[in-house]
């Protein structure tokens, strides 16, 4: 006797939600933990420094951990205004702006020159490089030094041409000089471009390996093509060879774009924004007034903060944009 | 968070050891790692701990700035019983939040109101003693006596006297002053003394407390009287890219002949290879005949967060760092000036004659940025190099530092 075995009448069970919408849901399983960690060290400060710049606070809390900020609404905006040191900032802050995009023409023409079959070219590929790989701050200390009118080469070079050495007083070597040396970094005029030309030096250098990886793409065809059409030099560069560099320009001009608005420790390093705040960028000046000794003005510090995001905010949305055009214009 | 957990191990390992839960534990924070410091108060400590063997003292040191970085977290969140900070204006945002508690039982029962009578205005506040002080040091003009004596000079007394030899070292090549701005401060030094010569004490209290203005006629008197220093005398080039300890290079090399500036620096002039014959301390010349002296003596005190746990104990410390045999060990172990007037200093040129300096004083500022508020002192010191650097400048100077102290108070 054998029974005959039923078939399987029971309809083949449905798949769960999760089953049928896996691969909607797994993109936002992996992205949750770099979410949550995003939002609290990145999105939620943000809005806490806007909350905070309508407030006035010294950063104290009193004996039973009650904040003793105080209510001001846009005072401190009003503040900010009126305040030169602010406008001192926004002014250098432009000065960086401008004279920082030097660095994509000339990361260019350095990667130009060194786009060449030469012995021992990836030597001196990786000397022209070097400069980006060694810290900002380490960059600072040595331009520091560079411009000492005492034992930087500005003022070795000086004294070797308007100095004589005597004897002074006490039968010690000193220099008497017909003018005295240039002292870059506490002269109020200089000071920021002396700055700004240190930052340069490395910025150069990450420009110029963004082109070099980008002149490897370029097209030999294309060349081989606008030569025989007769082009060389200039136009066979500003026709044939930068337009196909435009992925690595407009990368180029992003990181230094963000480089300048960014500049930071170059200025704490050499010069504390000084001489009396003249070469302050916003980074700096926030920082000097919320968080340094003599700071202690977080609501102020905020205000700062908030229109430098609103600066960063109009070009990084500007990039954005271009970017998602181009990926849409790509399909 | 770790000095919970610091406290709670070190009491767990003594409660084991010792067997006994009767100890009773000081947290005491201390602000200065350099070897001198240090050493006067793991010293005092030591006896502290001596005379008191039922209380359980822990320490921490901490590096100086990162000790004004923390104060500000641990006296709400994780607050020691003792913690030394500065008096004056230093103290006013940590007293004004209600993070300190007043310790004038302290100066009462010891009879610190005479011992420490110097002080105690720059201890107060809001009627309020807030804490005591273990040390303080002078302020004056360090100079190169071999050069004095080369130029057969004497220690000016009064201004015309300095202006007479500040020619004298220029015909000779000598730059009179040296000084580094490049971090503000040592020119506050200079703005102080040729204020307090030139208005006194009470003016100087006034303007840092927000009660004169900048453009008081009082105040153009003392830059007028810079701008003739700058003039006539001079300071060196470049000060403005040099530290305090940079310029001391022009000093040590016999380019410059005199250096405003704190006792603290004696050590800087003779790691620069000077011996206590080549230097010599004066005190700054009398502008004002009329004016009272004051000087520039910034004081290190010990307070009493409000969220001490053992503030009897913390009490009987703060009346121990002033007893007068403490102070003399301590003042003489880091080469500072004792406050207890009752105590003895030690043999030391510099401190004999700042010792005689200031008990001959009417009044101690604190110092320019001790006694206005930092955003005040902020932009009065950047004022004050920008004024140093071009003293055209000086009313624009002062009208804007009249603005900044419209909305600083």
């Amino acid at each position: 006797m054998t029974h005959a075995v039923l078939p399987d009448t029971k309809a083949p069970s449905r798949p769960s939600w999760v089953r049928r919408n896996k691969l909607a849901i797994a993109p936002w399983i992996f992205l949750i933990p770099a979410l949550i960690f995003f939002a609290i060290y990145v999105v939620i400060p943000i809005f806490e420094s806007l909350w905070l710049s309508l407030y006035e606070w010294n950063g104290l809390y009193d004996v039973n951990g009650n904040s003793t900020a105080v209510w001001v609404g846009f005072d401190n905006y009003a503040k900010l205004w009126d305040d030169p040191n602010f406008w001192v900032s926004l002014r250098n802050n432009i000065a960086w702006l401008v004279l920082y995009m030097l660095a994509v023409p000339l990361g260019l023409f350095i990667a130009l020159f060194l786009n060449q079959t030469v012995t021992g070219m990836r030597f001196y590929k990786s000397m022209f490089f070097f400069p980006f790989v060694i810290s900002q701050v380490v960059v600072g200390l040595i331009f520091g030094w560079f411009y000492n009118p005492d034992f930087g080469v500005v003022g070795t070079v000086w004294k070797a041409i308007f100095c004589e050495e005597t004897v002074n007083i006490v039968g010690n070597v000193t220099f008497t000089c017909s003018r005295p040396a240039p002292d870059i970094l506490s002269s109020p005029e200089w000071a920021t471009y002396g700055i700004i030309a240190a930052g340069l030096w490395p910025q150069i250098a990450y420009c110029m390996i963004l082109y070099l990886t980008g002149l490897n793409n370029v097209a030999a065809d294309q060349i081989e093509a606008a030569r025989l059409d007769g082009a060389k030099g200039w136009k066979m560069l500003w026709y044939v060879v930068v337009p196909q560099l435009k992925p690595a320009t407009f990368i180029a001009v992003v990181v230094t774009v963000i480089g300048a608005l960014r500049s930071f420790d170059m200025i704490a390093i050499m010069t504390q924004g000084g001489p009396f705040g003249s070469t302050n960028v916003l980074s700096h000046y926030m920082y000097e007034v919320a968080i340094s000794e003599y700071g202690e003005r977080y609501g102020y510090g905020s205000s700062v903060a908030t229109v430098l995001f609103g600066i960063m905010l109009f070009f990084i949305s500007y990039f954005l944009w271009r970017m998602y055009q181009d990926e849409k214009g790509g399909r | 968070m770790f000095l919970n957990l610091k406290t709670a191990v070190a009491a767990i390992a003594l409660s084991a050891v010792a067997g006994t839960a009767f100890a009773r534990d000081l947290v005491i924070n201390f602000d200065d790692l350099n070897p001198g410091p240090k050493k006067g108060f793991e010293d005092a400590v030591e006896m502290f701990k001596a005379e008191n063997p039922d209380i359980n003292v822990i320490v921490n040191i901490n590096d100086r700035e990162a000790h004004k970085t923390a104060i500000r977290n641990f006296l709400t969140a994780d607050a020691p019983d003792v913690t030394s900070w500065y008096p004056g204006n230093r103290m006013a945002p940590f007293v004004d939040a209600g993070l300190f508690q007043p310790v004038d039982d302290v100066w009462e029962e010891n009879g610190f109101n005479e011992d420490l009578a110097a002080i105690k205005a720059t201890m107060s506040r809001d009627g309020k003693i807030w804490g005591v002080p273990y040390s303080y040091y002078q302020w004056g003009i360090y100079y190169r006596k071999d050069i004095f004596d080369l130029l057969e000079l004497e220690e000016p007394g009064t201004w015309d006297e300095l202006l007479a030899a500040c020619g004298k070292m220029k015909e000779n090549g000598v730059t009179p002053f040296t000084i580094g701005t490049k971090f503000l401060w040592t020119a506050a030094g200079v703005f102080d003394y040729i204020n307090l010569r030139t208005n006194g004490y009470d003016v100087h209290n006034a303007l840092t407390a927000g009660e004169i203005k900048y453009t008081d006629p009082r105040i153009v008197a003392t830059f007028d009287n810079w701008e003739q220093l700058i003039n006539e005398c001079g300071f060196v080039d470049n000060h403005a890219s040099m530290s305090w300890q940079d310029a001391i290079a022009p000093f040590a090399n016999g380019d410059a002949a005199m250096y405003v500036m704190g006792n603290f620096s004696v050590d800087g002039y003779k790691n620069a290879g000077l011996t206590e014959e080549q230097i010599d301390f004066m005190p700054f010349p009398t502008i004002n005949a009329d004016v009272p002296p004051a000087e520039e003596a910034p004081a290190d005190a010990f307070f009493i967060p409000a969220n001490a746990k053992n503030v009897e104990d913390a009490k009987k410390f703060l009346a121990f760092v002033a007893r007068p045999d403490v102070q003399t060990q301590w003042n003489k172990t880091i080469g500072q000036l004792p406050i207890n007037s009752k105590a003895d200093i030690s043999d030391d040129k510099f401190i004999q004659e700042g010792f005689a300096l200031l008990n001959a004083a009417t009044g101690l500022a604190q110092f320019y940025d001790r006694d206005a508020p930092a955003a005040m002192a902020k932009a009065g010191m950047e004022g004050f190099q920008e004024f140093m650097l071009d003293p055209s400048k000086k009313d624009a100077v002062l009208q804007r530092l009249d603005e900044v102290q419209a909305e600083v108070y």
